[in-house]
């Protein structure tokens, strides 16, 4: 679950901003990032960002943990532009590579799903008349990140049950009951919805 | 407290040959009403069918006066619904966002929809995880914030279908003692049959029918009785 950050509790300045400013905020980082001409300004602002961490009052080992599963991708990219282009280029690729990831992970660290799919809701309402309807995008948004814990554990308990009755681990043993299960996770999400009144 | 009526209603759910309710008659007004019988009596089915969840073949359900059928959505204001598995009804990722999501159409915003929020979470004594993800909790907390969620918005009438299975002896326990704090009027269905001790009356099902209609210890007697297991 490393890549998918989630709200972590805080009272930081950070965490009280308006999410949409911190949206714009990211918006305003990726463009500075592209508008900055050297490698030392990219990694005087990658410096920011990693400081940004503590004060939110969130450690850097967790956030350099979030870039657990991209270091190989990195060091991939870092060693290509060293090959095509020159070291200067390969350490500004990486480093607003780095800079964007911890910077968008710490918006999502600070910032409710609640608060998040406000904004997205209040980013759609001009669609409304073209049939979005901009509520019901929202919901989907928060749904998708609270069934992410939910289907991860159930694939824990098929792959407990497996090994209990000693299958050695199938793909499609694993995967046919997998999706039985979210479907029927997904059924009763729908009539919890209902019951407590969605179709409102 | 709302009347429950049900009226002469049959169920069979598409593509099955068997009904799964049989010309079900009962009215209800008891402050704690329990339901109970085997596994695939009918009980699930009886119990969506008091929020709408389930619309009848045939016969009417009528709560408080209105007819399920045609006025669903205000039924279902009126009835707070409690599942098994709270996995499956806590929808939101964090256990504050999960109460707050069932005030949205209270058109209650920022300090008053807070102290709401914080209020019920209080009540149920989960203060302390407001702004922590729900799939953290354990549970029989998960089971509170579940019931919390529900109970928010004043609901006149509550439906619990098994709402302890998942759960321990002592997380059990701690349910039944909300339960029977609760102003609302509850309609409790399950197979722990301590959970009904003290109930106003209990509704015993086999194959889709009403087959007792007391007080606590004589219906688990019946119900004893009709899976053999009585003395
Ligand atoms: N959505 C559905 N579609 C088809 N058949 C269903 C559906 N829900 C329930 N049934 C069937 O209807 C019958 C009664 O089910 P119901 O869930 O009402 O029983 P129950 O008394 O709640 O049982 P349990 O104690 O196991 O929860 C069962 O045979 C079940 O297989
Ligand atoms: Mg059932």
């Amino acid at each position: 679950m490393s890549l998918l950050a989630q709200y972590l509790p805080g009272s930081s300045t950070l965490h009280r901003l308006p999410a949409g400013a911190k949206l714009l905020g990211l918006l305003a980082l990726a463009v500075l990032s592209q508008l900055l001409g050297s490698w030392s300004a990219r990694c005087l602002l990658l410096l920011v960002v990693l400081g940004a961490y503590p004060v939110s009052g969130i450690s850097l080992r967790f956030a350099l943990r979030q870039l657990r599963a991209l270091w190989w991708v990195l060091l991939a990219i870092g060693i290509a532009q060293v090959v095509i282009a020159s070291w200067p280029v390969a350490v500004s690729v990486v480093v607003t590579v780095l800079l964007l990831v911890l910077a968008a992970g710490l918006v999502t660290l600070t910032t409710t799903t609640t608060a998040m799919s406000d904004v997205v809701v209040r980013l759609l309402g001009p669609f409304r008349r073209f049939g979005v309807a901009p509520e019901r995008v929202g919901l989907l948004i928060a749904l998708s990140i609270r069934a992410v814990p939910v289907v991860l554990g159930l694939a824990d308990q098929i792959r407990d049950a497996q090994r209990a009755r000693g299958l050695s681990a199938s793909p499609r043993a694993f995967a046919v009951p997998l999706l039985v299960r979210a479907l029927r996770h997904a059924q009763q999400t729908g009539d919890a919805l209902i019951a407590r009144g969605l179709d409102d | 407290m709302p009347l429950i009526e049900v009226e002469a209603v049959s169920h069979t759910y598409p593509a099955q040959s068997r009904p799964v309710l049989r010309d079900v008659t009962v009215e209800l007004n008891e402050r704690r009403v329990g339901v109970i019988g085997a596994n695939g009596s009918g009980k699930s089915t009886f119990a969506r069918l008091l929020n709408g969840l389930v619309l009848p073949d045939r016969g009417t359900v009528r709560i408080d006066g209105l007819d399920t059928r045609r006025d669903g959505k205000r039924v279902r204001q009126l009835v707070g619904f409690c599942f098994t598995d709270p996995d499956a009804q806590i929808v939101m990722p964090t256990v504050a966002e999960d109460v707050a999501f069932s005030l949205r159409r209270r058109q209650l915003q920022g300090r008053a929809l807070a102290d709401r929020v914080a209020e019920a979470l209080r009540r149920f004594g989960l203060e302390r995880h407001a702004d922590h993800p729900a799939h953290l909790l354990s549970g029989g907390q998960k089971q509170l914030l579940a019931l919390a969620s529900v109970l928010v918005t004043e609901p006149a009438l509550v439906v619990m279908d098994e709402p302890t299975t998942l759960l321990d002896l002592r997380n059990a326990r701690l349910i039944a003692d909300l339960v029977a704090g609760l102003d609302e009027q509850v309609v409790l269905l399950t197979h722990h049959l301590d959970l009904i001790d003290g109930f106003d009356r209990v509704l015993v099902f086999d194959d889709g029918r009403i087959v007792a209609d007391d007080r606590p210890a004589s219906a688990v007697t019946a119900y004893r009785q009709l899976i053999g297991a009585g003395r």
